[in-house]
């Protein structure tokens, strides 16, 4: 039986004809999918109709601006810029030690070490990203606190900023070594190899090339870094001393912003309660704008 | 090769050594100093009691009960809702619009601290939903979180199935779907059961949230309705309250040295199993066995 | 002379907008084994996967033309799960699920509704047996079908495909990526096997078109050149370009 094609349709359509069975499986699927949009949409929508009013009544420069944080003094007073400069001044201070610590020793497990040493190293350093955080705030509570009191005296309280700096910096490690040793060894053998033709040492192939080369991976290792830093809540609260004043030495005692929420938030009542969420609302756009920011940083140098 | 570059390469190495064994050595001190200080009190009688103030017992097997129900929930919801989303993303979406913002949405919930977790969960399980403080809130909240986990690891090991084995399967007339849930999913299982102990791993380590939306109180849940305290919540409340211990030989301090060695003892056993699993599976696929 | 078993007129296609096949017109007929030679990238592949319609799996597709199967146009209206069943499909590099043995033969059939241990069993040595496998692997069926050699897991597709009962096998180099001893086997199977299928194997190797097959098509850049009895191809082309491709003149 010849069909005699149609002068419009040049084409065969090749679309198999799913059966209704198919269709919905993939509507199915699609639901399940649109379930992650969902959950961002209704968690965004919901931290905003909770926490953005208060900022507004309270004044947005006011809330952001003011140092004062008095929720339950009469009249209320919502000024987070201490917790601000807390958390940025901490997260900072943590990605850059991190960041190098990390960064070399990535070099080290990727370039260096011998490989019976690299294959034990990277499981314990595995075992480091998994440890819970109230473990490591645990941990700082033990150990570095009575340590800063020694070392600066014993009137200090110990909880301070410092602390915070060398709880994070020790926290994200892992998550800097991971992203960068797997971007380095994923750099073509074919570069190392020219750079080393070339007459240079292993290590100005590493820093020169390689580096360079797997570039993305580890400015993402940063970026991931820079969030965990910025987000975490339990350990920071642990060993931070919480008093909300504007940080005056490394040795201050100080409240982050994720601090800020999690400590008054069971027994603070209503404009109190709104406040907290709009900490949790400058929080939210901080770590939105950190992560849009650099992908595009990202973006832009890959394309390059 | 000159002078100024070898004295600079001597001490860049000097330096990475440095680095190295920083990172090395404060990774064995906690271990080292925690597991040393608690394990001697991790005893059948911690694992098996409960925890009453009032009766004097200090037992944590409220809280690893807790745990073990909040890991059996989130886990139960979010593995068939991940893969389920993993295989649309990998095997039918086509690029555009709808694909894009499906991907944002997860690499957005990747990004969330866990504390703005905790916030919504309260708002919106907790009280909105009316689910109260309790296992179901927690579990709900943890389930969003640990999803964008689940659905990277399982794309993963999707696409690193080899198309050869989807063309076999097609070209026997098998359906697309067929095709996916007998071929494409079983060659993935390693990369999929990674995931899932990888979750299991950041259930158990979660707090903030989980503070927030099953709350602190260290009884025994008997329902999914009731709140429980985790075994990290537990750790946070006696690290920062030391509160009275009305033990013969135990202290405030001994317990929670205890709880913090348990803690790290899971890990390990998580991270363990994870590496094992792997290899293990692999190995019958490629049938190193019968 | 055998039945019609593919009748294929003025076949266009194109990826995007690259033409890829040019009025192709070609006529398989029943039980026999068809080659399709010629220079790599000409279009053969492409061609072989319009027979069973595995390019609908590439999105850029489009073509142009009628293809009958027994009288029938493929692309209209025609059962796919029953034209894949019926048109089975060796590829170039083995490709055996990673299941077991047993499982990778028993897959089609299961597929197709056999349900039944007994019946299953049956197929699956029966298959094994016209694979030319079944004696070397019948202690072991519960083994990885990853876990056996290349020449091996190639005679294991095709046990597959033999298993949902075709009545016509394509090949897609099916022997390119094998030893000289497992080449052998497979072609020895091939020509046992034409006597109940209709094969079409699409292969570089000149000889071994000239060794196994009843007729043979030349492909160049999309065109089939020229197309006739094996003998007269390989002995006294009629064109010149067969003649140059054949004497090793170009490809």
């Amino acid at each position: 039986m010849n069909i005699e094609q149609n002068n419009e349709e040049k084409f065969i359509k090749l679309k198999e004809k799913s059966t209704p069975s198919e269709k919905l499986f993939e509507l199915m699927l699609l639901f399940c999918a649109s379930l992650s949009v969902l959950a961002v949409v209704t968690i965004t929508i919901y931290l905003f109709y909770r926490g953005a009013p208060v900022i507004f009544k309270v004044g947005v420069n006011n809330f952001i601006f003011n140092t004062e944080w008095a929720p339950l003094s009469v009249p209320p007073s919502f000024g987070i810029l201490p917790m601000i400069v807390a958390s940025i001044t901490a997260t900072i201070c943590a990605v850059a030690f991190g960041v190098v610590i990390g960064i070399m020793t990535a070099v080290y497990l990727a370039e260096l070490a011998p490989r019976w040493l690299a294959r034990i190293l990277r499981p314990a350093i595995d075992l480091l990203a998994g440890i819970p955080s109230v473990v490591y705030g645990f941990w700082g509570l033990a150990v570095i606190i009575p340590l800063i009191r020694k070392v600066f005296g014993d009137d200090n309280p110990g909880n301070s900023l410092l602390a915070v700096i060398i709880i994070l910096s020790i926290m994200i490690l892992p998550t800097i070594i991971n992203l960068s040793e797997t971007s380095l060894r994923a750099v073509p053998i074919a570069y190392k190899e020219g750079s080393l033709a070339l007459g240079s040492t292993q290590l100005q192939s590493v820093f020169k090339v390689q580096i360079p080369a797997a570039k993305s991976g580890i400015i993402a290792s940063v970026v991931l870094g820079i969030g965990r830093a910025f987000g975490e809540t339990m350990a920071v609260v642990m060993v931070a001393g919480n008093a909300v004043q504007m940080p005056e030495s490394f040795l201050s005692m100080v409240r982050t912003l994720t601090g800020g929420i999690v400590i008054e938030m069971n027994y603070s009542e209503g404009l109190h309660k709104d406040a907290l969420f709009g900490i949790g609302v400058v929080l939210f756009i901080f770590i939105m704008i950190i992560n849009l920011v650099l992908n595009k940083m990202l973006k832009k140098k890959v394309i390059r | 090769m000159n002078m100024r570059t070898k004295v600079i390469d001597r001490i860049l190495k000097v330096f990475i050594w440095i680095c190295t064994a920083f990172t090395v050595s404060i990774l064995l001190f906690i271990v080292v100093y925690i597991i040393s200080k608690g394990i001697r009190f991790v005893n059948w009688e911690l694992l098996s009691t409960n925890y009453s103030s009032y009766k004097r017992t200090y037992g944590i097997l409220p809280m690893i009960v807790s745990t073990l129900y909040l890991i059996g929930m989130t886990l139960l919801i979010s593995t068939p809702l991940g893969i389920l989303t993993s295989i649309y993303l990998t095997q039918y979406a086509k690029p555009g619009k709808v694909l894009s913002s499906i991907r944002f949405a997860i690499e957005c919930l990747a990004g969330i601290p866990s504390i703005i977790y905790g916030l919504f969960g309260l708002v919106f399980f907790v009280q909105t939903l009316r689910f109260g403080a309790s296992m179901l809130s927690g579990a709900l909240t943890l389930t969003i979180m640990v999803l964008p986990t689940i659905i990277r690891a399982t794309e993963e090991a999707l696409l690193t199935v080899p198309l050869s084995y989807k063309e076999g399967s097609l070209a026997l007339g098998a359906s697309k779907r067929r095709t996916i849930f007998k071929v494409v999913l079983p060659s993935a299982i390693t990369g999929i059961i990674s995931a899932i102990i990888l979750s299991v791993g950041r259930i158990v380590g979660e707090s903030a949230a989980v503070m927030l939306t099953a709350g602190s109180a260290a009884n025994f849940p008997k329902s999914i309705f009731e709140p429980g305290a985790t075994l990290t919540v537990q750790l946070y409340y006696m690290a920062t309250e030391m509160p009275k211990i009305f033990h013969p030989t135990l202290t405030a301090e001994d317990l929670t040295y205890a709880i913090a060695t348990v803690l790290i003892v899971l890990t390990l056993i998580i991270n363990l199993s994870a590496t094992f699993t792997g290899t293990f599976i692999k190995n019958k696929q490629i049938g190193k066995g019968k | 002379m055998n039945k019609l078993k593919f009748d294929i007129k003025n076949l266009d296609l194109f990826y995007g907008d690259q033409q890829a096949l040019f009025d192709v017109n070609l006529d398989i007929y029943e039980k026999e084994v068809t080659a399709l030679i010629g220079p790599s990238g000409c279009g053969k592949s492409t061609f072989l996967k319009t027979l069973n319609r595995m390019i609908d799996l590439n999105e850029e597709c489009k073509i142009r033309g009628t293809i009958l199967l027994d009288g029938q146009n493929i692309y209209d209206k025609y059962n796919l799960v029953f034209l894949r069943k019926n048109v089975g499909m060796l590829f170039q590099k083995p490709n055996p699920f990673p299941m077991s043995i047993y499982e990778n033969v028993a897959y089609g059939p299961k597929t197709h509704g056999i349900k039944s241990k007994k019946a299953l069993d049956e197929i699956v040595e029966k298959s094994l047996r016209n694979a030319a496998l079944w004696d070397e692997v019948k202690d072991s069926l519960n083994k990885s079908g990853l876990s056996i050699s290349g020449g091996q897991q190639q005679r294991l597709c095709f046990a597959r495909v033999l298993a949902v009962n075709p009545s016509v096998i394509l090949m897609d180099e099916p022997t390119s990526a094998l030893d000289p001893i497992s080449t052998t086997k497979i072609e020895d199977l091939i020509d046992e096997l034409k006597k109940d299928y209709t094969i079409i194997i699409v292969t570089h190797n000149m000889q071994q078109a000239a060794r196994i097959s009843d007729r043979t098509a030349f492909f160049l850049l999309g065109k089939i050149i020229e197309y006739d009895n094996t003998d007269t191809i390989f002995n006294t082309p009629g064109n010149k370009k067969t003649e140059d491709y054949i004497t090793g003149r170009f490809g």
